[in-house]
């Protein structure tokens, strides 16, 4: 083996001059080789880690005409209408505020339903099956989820609500609930299961049934890790654009009730690219670029808050 | 009292249960028996010689054999850019960087994988105009930039999935080899990368679910309805997901709508392979190091 030269030769004379210099030699070359090695994976981690203010200085770079040209007023309203030069971004903010509110709606209360059921209030043997389906979820492509939408519950929705076209808030919201259903169960299972190994026995021997475990023993023990699920769950909700894209009917307003045709930042972006147009309509989607960065962002700086005290790093599971 | 909330709270759990797997039954339901149906060469190859369609020399109308083909390309091209650059960048993460640099590397690989993917697809596009402004003028989306977004896109799962398999392999084997007289890159290359294989492949094969499956990045960076086969990595190509994707809005008949099922069923049983792949090997991974009773 090579590495066994890389130990000083201890306790042997140097037979001579040149051995010791052939043996200075090789272990020069075996030093260069580990800082080559070293420089080349810091490379590697500078360039991946470059990528997010690539991205972030493409968006701003974009986005700098809105303010070096006073657009900023126009961006920032509520009316988008690019014929008539009004290009305001608010509507599709609101738009993806109430998308992914009441995504989660739907969807946290399941989570903690499931979460729950696998960890005390329902039979122990079918915690396996239960996290095999939520596997199984998260294999589904997002574009599946959308078709099978938008051929089945936009009738449904559409027949139980003849006023409604059937692409609206309330599809969207139910379609994406089942998208971020296995983000959420796996985040609060990964908390409840390290808190589960700590206070399991000591509560079994104070009497508590496994339920009563789960509701007032681990519950508040594993409050930072629902947090953590609750606010991740939403940034992928906010992160999604394929099903607002095809069922949420992208019209560019606040809407009134949840029948109504809602669009978010993340299918204006879609929408605006596909339909070629001026260049305040461009600047208008870096600017919900930016948006967009700055939540997800701001979500991942709260998640490693409160993920840095409890939850380990394997609870970021996809 | 207490048996009350108890009592509620078990109540709702198995609704909670009820409702999602009736729902997934359902979905799955729906997609198998309207997708089964139309399973078939014809499926993939439409009127075309199956043949003469694989080897390129007719090509394929009302089939999703270019859409198939598209896809493994996009695949393995982001692959080839994503796998070299996540591994590198993982062993870094896990074994050389510390202190604050380490700190603020990792931040930035959170940051990445918190990124909308439409972000990244958005940032192809922009890449595209910038390059169409000032050195290349003639500069267009493409196969080449689409895998480039989305090997963006899953580079922060690799790297994490590296780092957290060669940090969770217990201290005696990390330092067994450097006490033996390896040098650190001798001691990561022979004896710590095989030990934590599983787990780094089980990264690599999720990685490449999560290109197949996406559709907001190539939506921007040059996917189009109707490419026949890639005809190189600078051009316009096919894929599955947007083949569905279009297909919902723009389906005219009975047959295409089918079409749609058939390209959402063939997708659903590839990621759905991949990433089973993958937990599979996750698992193993995991719990041969919590045994400790099987080395690799």
């Amino acid at each position: 083996m090579e590495g066994l030269n890389y130990l000083p030769m201890l306790g042997q004379t140097p037979s001579s001059h040149t051995a010791e210099a052939g043996r200075q030699g090789r272990w020069r070359r075996l030093e260069q080789r580990q800082a080559v090695i070293k420089g080349i994976l810091l490379g590697a981690t500078l360039i991946s880690c470059g990528s997010v203010l690539a991205i972030l200085g493409f968006l701003a770079y974009f986005a700098a005409p809105i303010f070096s040209q006073g657009h900023l007023a126009e961006i920032l309203s509520w009316e988008w209408r690019p014929f008539q030069e009004k290009f305001g971004v608010l509507p599709m903010a609101a738009g993806s505020l109430c998308l992914a509110g009441a995504a989660m709606g739907v969807a946290y209360p399941l989570g903690l339903g499931l979460c729950g059921f696998a960890h005390g209030l329902g039979p122990r043997f079918l915690k396996g099956p239960i996290m095999g389906l939520i596997h199984f979820m998260t294999s589904i492509p997002t574009v599946i989820y959308g078709f099978v939408s938008v051929i089945f519950l936009v009738p449904v929705v559409r027949g139980t609500f003849p006023e409604s076209t059937g692409y609206s808030w309330l599809t969207a919201a139910l379609t994406l609930s089942l998208m971020i259903l296995p983000t959420i169960v796996l985040l609060i299972q990964a908390q409840l299961q390290q808190v589960d190994a700590r206070v399991r026995l000591a509560a079994a021997a104070l009497g508590f049934s496994p339920a009563q475990t789960l509701l007032w023993v681990m519950r508040p023990l594993a409050s930072r890790g629902l947090w953590a699920a609750a606010v991740l769950g939403f940034s992928r909700a906010l992160g999604d654009t394929i099903i607002a894209l095809m069922v949420a009917g992208n019209a560019p307003q606040i809407p009134h009730s949840l029948l109504d045709s809602i669009r978010t930042l993340t299918s204006h972006i879609a929408l605006v690219v596909a339909t070629d147009s001026t260049s305040q309509a461009y600047q208008s989607i870096f600017a919900s670029g930016l948006i967009l960065f700055g939540v997800t962002a701001a979500v991942n700086l709260t998640l490693r808050r409160l993920q840095s005290a409890t939850v380990p790093s394997a609870g970021r599971h996809d | 009292m207490i048996k009350r909330i108890t009592f509620l709270a078990q109540a709702f759990s198995w609704l909670a249960l009820a409702a999602t797997l009736g729902i997934i039954l359902l979905f799955l339901g729906f997609l198998g028996v309207r997708g089964l149906d139309i399973l078939s060469l014809a499926l993939f190859f439409g009127n075309t010689p199956p043949w003469e369609a694989i080897t390129g020399r007719l090509p394929v109308w009302h089939g999703i054999w270019p859409a198939c083909v598209g896809t493994v390309a996009l695949v393995l091209l982001s692959s080839l850019l994503a796998v070299p650059l996540g591994l590198a960048s993982g062993i870094y993460l896990a074994h050389y960087a510390s202190g604050s640099w380490k700190r603020w590397f990792s931040l930035a690989v959170e940051l990445l994988a918190g990124i909308p993917s439409i972000l990244m697809g958005l940032f192809g596009f922009a890449l595209i105009l910038f390059l169409k402004r000032t050195i290349v003028p003639q500069a267009n989306t493409c196969l080449l930039l689409s895998a480039g977004c989305l090997a963006l896109l899953v580079l922060p799962y690799l790297i994490l999935m590296t780092q957290t398999a060669l940090e969770s392999l217990p201290d005696e084997l990390k330092l067994a080899g450097l006490s033996l007289g390896f040098t650190p890159w001798q001691n990561i290359f022979h004896v710590l990368l095989p030990a934590a294989g599983r787990g780094i492949l089980s990264g690599v094969i999720l990685a490449v679910g999560r290109a197949a499956e996406d559709t907001a990045v190539i939506l921007l960076t040059g996917v189009v309805a109707n490419a026949g086969l890639p005809s190189g990595i600078l051009g316009k190509y096919e894929a599955l997901p947007f083949h569905i994707f279009y297909l919902a809005a723009e389906a005219r008949s009975e047959a295409e709508l089918a079409q749609g099922f058939g390209a959402a069923l063939i997708l659903l049983m590839l990621t759905a392979a991949l990433f089973m792949g993958a937990y599979y090997l996750k698992s193993t991974f995991t719990k041969a190091w919590d045994h400790k009773d099987l080395l690799i």
